[in-house]
């Protein structure tokens, strides 16, 4: 078919079957799927956005906006992937997309025929009544026609990895400039990456034909390759696209690993994102070539020029038997040169400027024009205008556009750099403050001849090497093609009513962009949002500088003064997996298991989260048929008997230094500097704006020795503010901070029968009588004959209780030895819903009271602000505003139906007043069935509740429609005097 | 962003947890005359400027220092790394 | 002696031990860890004093170091996380209480024995495999570096020493992190 008998850098020894839209076709390792799909005499490859236009492919490279098809099946299933950068592998499935019943005929067609009203700014100004129409007409019809391919709902099968990488000089592109700069750095013993987007290295070199000195361009590139490949300090990376560069020498990068095989290799990832820091940075990206809009520019077979000569050079295939030319510069020339050198029948070169230079072998049209195209499904003919008027029409396949090369600027522009004009190559070169570190070399800076990119990247690495201290020497650089830049700007043909493409992608003609002029949108960025020129997945690259160019020429400013659009990462389109990495499914985050766990699995308890921990939630028995029944009877039981629960998840702190009392009576609002060693104390830790932050115990080991507790939720914070106020408040106080949470497997034992329990445990030196170990009392003691241990008489449930210690290790061993020696007590397991139910009915402040709107007024809890000294917090909680008679006090409800439900999240209300939010009294924190009072319980937050018990109020949750009578009461409802605590 | 730590050296700005102002090093004495009015200011009144400013960083997945960086909010750049403890004691606060 | 018998973070009563292409790692239960943080205005003497300890100077920032019977790394400024043997016969005499008492009151100890999982982690190709986990500069973790840094969302603690890196990481995520060095070799090597 399209194949040329010799040439290329293909393997024609291997046969790689592949399939497109079904039907079966053949091509070599090396091809992309473009290249094998045109190859195949395939020029029809998708279906335009809004038109539904067919569309072939246009670009050689990841700036195409036409041919994007889907690719694999199933889970691998990925659209909107371009031809032109897919590597061929053996067993390829691709199919087209926005294409219904299929390709050939695509019944959304007809939007082609309508075009008259689907011009920029269709939306805006056709959906706008009647409102209601929105969701349920509009909305449904443009999704529906809406997108291009369709993402797979099944579970990405694939791994990604992320990976951190640091390098002396980072270089981006591997063309003549990136390979000059690696061979400097590389041989001057720098640390090198050399990132570069195509699976085989060299850029431009590999699609040219000039040589460099006696070798090929190829053949230099894949020599100077294999030298840094042997160089154990460069390491190239290739298959791989620099998406961002961000602050500081950091850039983003990813590398597709397997997309160029079937399926990723055993516990191999797909695609790995690498953080990449440098020291220096050269951008050799090269330069993309911009089409010439005229009238129906836009048929399978019209393509860039540069592009149509990579296929012959590269992939040795032609786009048609007969082609022809329309160029505004000299390169256009050189496609036209390098296609018959192919014995490829090129018909005419078409070029706008009047002093064309001749081309031997080939009529050059000088100061001509294309003025229209045809063919339904792939081009048949163009119009030619010629400089004297005259039209005509020529039968060619394809048609090479050239409109000149903008250097690729988009990583230099990604933070503060902003392009500057060049009248020069007639394009924007990188300008402005670029990214800290980076030069810009070779093509990408505007530098287009061969040897000018050669000597730049060789130069650039010498600057970035001698900025970081290390010393290079230019390679010995080949004699290259030198050629000047020729062009005369040219950006489309006027004087058509026709549509002339300049955004392929999204469908932006001329006319569009002489639209949204007429109706204001004349700043690029406005531009680009009415017309959706330059979005999508190629985010203009080929496009932009057409739209800003007939822009410019419309307002009449320069197009230096119209500007450019802001340059964002990600440079090309990636995978989210990619920028998820591992972090999915069951290792979205790290896990953390208690000391129990193990002993809690084999109970068959239910787990819940709590932040990372996983928490036993209850331990269900047979015959229990709910969550409720299990955990009602853990209550009985703990408040019966005795019961234990794993607590090490509560946070803990060491405190440590002579000044550790006086920093923790900085830091708690209530008093800490007369607690005695051996005892234990609550303490409250407010914000400095006099909200409640966090609450705990301190527990006094020795005199310069406090161990704190925080909550599960706020360890990490709780920390972080008593460094703060150590490092930065008091920076000369005595005292030493360090985490042990995890050091401790720590459990609550609790009710009647504790202490007997925890006799049989503790070994018998220590006294654990009322007397010789009291309500809040700690100790260091040993347990099971000499393991070291740490005891609390602490209560969360309202019982007496006490927290045991032991280092983590033999906490899996002390859980089942106090099950073991409990069995006489009936001891029982409790999880965290019967935890919580025992501190609802004793009514201590949680989580959802500690909600960083409450302060210890609100918590009932004002008088331990103390005023005698200065703490955190405690100025600001005396400020007017929190000090209201009418503020909110934490109470306690019981519905005037023990069995009526009341709901977390509740609002309270007078009986009778409407649902409405001037009638808010306050809200319900925390609510749970009392299995000890058979009723119905909460807590929560009332208007002057300390003065409402005994009131019958409505709790009521718009959310849920609960809507419950309750009485006030005290929110102590188990215990208020405490006697339990005290037995 | 990259920051230099005056101990470590160069670290990723995502091993840090941002605070904000550093004059919050400069907290009043609660027990003082006009504490709540220095309080209302110290809490509440604070500088956003565009351009330099003086932030709190603390170093929480490394050695959790707490960081006095100089940035250019415009700009990212970072022109001095202290540690905090180090300002605080040269603001006096030490005993 | 008690008999409560330990389990290593892994949950098994022995440590577990995966070879992925050239690369080992062993979890290492038997080891005891002890903070020491000296106080206000000790730093030059507990230092000092630490060294006659450890039988070698304690480690610089960043770095750590190994005596005869202990080792030690760098945690903060004037803060340090010594290492030795876990002795399950006499917990009385663990760690951190000998050291407390060389040490007195030129410094805070606080034992850190459980809070920690240690992997143990040998073969060549550390670096590629440790650049998948976090984001040191492995050509610069020459021998007695010692950084903190993260690895899968947890804070851990990388010591390069001759023939190896010694990972230490939250206990209770120690799952979690043995999961992430796996997965990190397989894709790896």
């Amino acid at each position: 078919m399209n194949r040329l008998p010799t040439g290329g850098q293909i393997d024609r020894t291997t046969r790689l079957r592949f399939t497109f839209d079904g039907l079966p076709y053949y091509g070599h390792a090396g091809d992309t799927l473009a290249s094998a799909l045109l190859a195949n005499g395939v020029r029809l490859m998708g279906r335009s956005f809004k038109y539904h236009r067919p569309r072939g492919v246009l670009s050689a490279g990841s700036e195409e906006p036409n041919a994007l098809v889907q690719l694999r099946k199933g889970g691998r299933q990925e659209p909107n992937t371009r031809a032109t950068v897919a590597e061929l592998f053996d067993g390829l499935d691709a199919a087209s997309q926005n294409a219904w019943p299929g390709l050939k005929l695509d019944a959304l067609a007809i939007n082609d025929r309508l075009s008259n009203f689907l011009t920029a700014g269709f939306y805006y100004k056709t959906f706008m009544w009647p409102a209601a129409f929105w969701e349920k007409l509009y909305e449904p019809i443009i999704r529906r026609a809406a997108g291009l391919g369709a993402i797979t709902t099944d579970a990405d099968p694939d791994g990604y990895d992320r990976g951190f990488l640091h390098c002396d000089l980072l270089i981006i592109g591997a063309g003549p400039a990136g390979l000059a700069a690696a061979l400097t750095a590389g041989r001057a013993g720098a640390c090198v990456i050399l990132a570069d987007e195509d699976f085989c290295m060299g850029g431009r070199l590999n699609v040219e034909t000039h040589a460099l000195g006696d070798q090929s361009g190829a053949d230099w590139a894949a020599g100077v390759v294999a030298e840094l490949a042997s160089l154990p300090n460069v390491r190239l990376l290739a298959r791989t696209t620099v998406l961002g560069a961000f602050d500081h020498g950091i850039y983003a990068a990813v590398e597709r690993v397997a997309d160029h095989l079937g399926q990723p290799e055993q516990g191999k990832p797909r695609q790995i994102l690498w953080r990449i820091y440098s020291g220096r940075a050269v951008l050799c990206a090269g330069a993309i070539e911009r089409p010439i809009a005229f009238a129906n520019n836009d048929r399978p077979g019209i393509m860039l020029a540069g592009a149509m000569r990579a296929y012959v050079n590269r992939w040795a295939v032609t786009p048609a038997q007969t082609v022809a030319v329309f160029t505004n510069n000299d390169d256009g020339h050189r496609t036209a040169r390098d296609l018959m050198a192919q014995g490829v029948d090129v018909a005419a070169i078409i070029d706008t400027r009047a002093d064309a230079p001749a081309c031997d072998g080939v009529q050059v049209m000088a100061g001509a024009q294309v003025v229209d195209s045809s063919g339904r499904l792939g081009l048949k003919s163009i119009t030619v205008r010629q400089a004297n008027g005259q039209e005509h029409r020529l039968s060619i396949g394809a048609l090479g556009v050239s409109g000149g090369w903008n250097p690729n600027v988009a990583l230099s522009s990604h933070q503060r750099g902003r392009p500057e004009w060049d009248d020069a190559i007639a394009a924007f070169v990188p300008g402005g403050a670029l990214p800290q570190g980076m030069q810009v070399a070779g093509a990408a800076l505007g530098q287009f001849s061969t040897q000018g990119a050669l000597a730049a990247g060789a130069g650039a690495a010498i600057q970035a090497l001698s900025d970081l201290g290390k010393t290079a020497q230019a390679p010995d650089l080949p004699m290259a093609e030198d050629g000047e830049v020729r062009i005369t700007p040219f950006w489309h043909v006027g004087g058509t009513k026709a549509r002339a493409w300049l955004d392929f992608q999204n469908d932006v003609t001329v006319k569009d962009v002489t639209l949204a002029h007429q109706e204001g949108f004349r700043s690029v960025e406005h531009l680009k949002r009415y017309t959706t020129l330059g979005m999508a997945t190629d985010q203009g690259k080929t496009s932009n500088m057409g739209g800003l160019a007939v822009m410019a020429e419309l307002t009449g400013q320069s197009i230096a003064q119209t500007g450019t659009t802001m340059f964002r990462p990600p440079y090309t389109p990636v995978a989210l997996g990619a920028l998820a990495g591992r972090s999915v499914g069951r290792d979205f985050r790290p896990t953390r298991l208690t000391p129990s766990h193990a002993w809690a699995v084999e109970q068959g308890a239910v787990f819940v989260e709590a932040g990372m921990w996983l928490r036993a939630q209850y331990f269900p028995r047979t015959g229990e048929t709910g969550w409720r029944q299990s955990v009602d009877r853990e209550v009985r039981a703990t408040r019966g008997s005795v019961g234990v629960c794993d607590v090490t998840t509560l946070g803990k702190i060491d405190v440590q230094g002579r000044d550790a009392a006086a920093f923790l009576n900085r830091i708690y609002c209530n008093g800490f500097a007369k607690l005695a060693v051996g005892r234990v104390r609550y303490g409250l830790m407010l914000r400095e704006d006099g909200i409640a932050m966090d609450d705990g115990t301190a527990a006094r080991l020795a005199d310069d020795h406090f161990v704190v507790t925080t909550t599960t939720a706020n360890a990490v914070a709780v920390f972080r503010h008593m460094e703060f106020a150590r490092q930065c408040l008091w920076p000369d106080m005595d005292v030493q901070l360090i985490s042990t949470t995890e050091a401790w497997a720590q459990f609550a034992v609790a009710g009647p029968q504790s202490r007997a329990l925890l006799q049989k445990i503790v070994d018998s030196e220590f006294d654990l009588s009322n007397d010789g170990f009291p309500f809040m009392a700690c100790g260091e003691i040993t347990v099971c004959s000499g393991c070291p241990a740490r005891l609390f008489r602490i209560s969360f449930s309202g019982e007496l209780a006490y927290e045991i210690a032991v280092p983590t290790r033999y906490g899996d061993a002390l859980m089942r030895r106090l099950m073991d020696a409990g069995r006489e007590f009936d001891v029982t397991p409790y999880g965290t819903e019967a935890l919580g139910v025992m501190r609802i009915e004793k009514g201590h402040a949680a989580g959802n009271e500690l909600n960083g709107q409450t302060t210890a007024l609100n918590l009932g809890m004002g008088r331990m602000v103390s005023d005698k000294k200065d703490s955190i917090g405690a100025v600001l909680s005396r400020r007017e505003g929190l000090q209201e008679e009418n503020g909110l006090r934490m109470v306690g409800f019981m519905p005037t139906s023990p069995q009526d439900r009341v709901i977390a999240g509740a609002h309270l209300l007078e009986k009778g007043a409407a649902l409405r939010a001037a009638n808010d009294l306050g809200y319900v924190t925390s609510a749970c069935y009392s299995p000890t009072l058979d009723s119905y319980i909460a807590i929560g937050f009332l208007k002057a509740g300390d003065t409402r018990l005994g009131d019958v109020l409505r709790a009521a949750s718009p959310l849920t429609g609960h809507d419950t009578e309750v009485t006030v009461v005290s929110p102590h409802f188990v215990d208020p005097d405490g006697g339990r605590l005290r037995a | 962003m990259i920051i230099n730590h005056p101990l470590l050296g160069p670290c990723d700005a995502q091993e840090f947890t941002y605070l904000g102002d550093a004059r919050l090093i400069d907290r009043p004495d609660g027990m003082a005359g006009d504490a709540e009015d220095a309080f209302y200011h110290y809490a509440y009144l604070r500088d956003n400027p565009a351009g330099e400013h003086r932030e709190l960083w603390f170093h929480e997945q490394g050695d959790r220092s707490w960081l006095v960086v100089t940035r250019n909010t415009v700009t990212h750049q970072i022109t001095s790394v202290e540690l905090a403890r180090d300002v605080a004691r040269k603001q006096g606060r030490g005993v | 002696m008690h008999d409560l018998a330990p389990l290593t973070a892994l949950g098994s009563s022995a440590p577990q031990r995966d070879t992925i292409g050239p690369v080992t790692i062993t979890e290492n239960p038997d080891r005891a860890l002890a903070s020491v943080a000296a106080r206000l205005g000790q730093d030059a003497a507990c230092t000092k004093a630490l060294a006659s300890v450890l039988g070698t100077s304690a480690p610089d920032v960043a770095q750590c170091v190994q005596g005869p019977a202990l080792g030690a790394f760098w945690m903060a400024q004037h803060c340090w996380i010594v290492d030795g043997p876990y002795d399950l016969d006499d917990p009385q005499t663990d760690l951190a209480a000998r050291l407390k008492a060389e040490l007195g009151d030129m410094a805070s100890v606080t034992d850190q024995s459980g809070a920690w999982v240690r992997f143990d982690v040998h073969g060549d190709g550390l670096g590629a495999l440790f650049e998948r986990l976090c984001n040191l500069d492995m050509a610069r973790m020459t021998d007695g570096t010692a950084r903190r840094t993260m690895i899968d969302h947890l804070g851990c603690f990388v010591l390069s020493h001759r023939g190896g890196n010694t990972v230490y990481g939250p206990r209770s995520s120690a799952q979690s992190l043995h999961h992430a060095l796996i997965t990190a070799a397989r894709s790896a090597f």
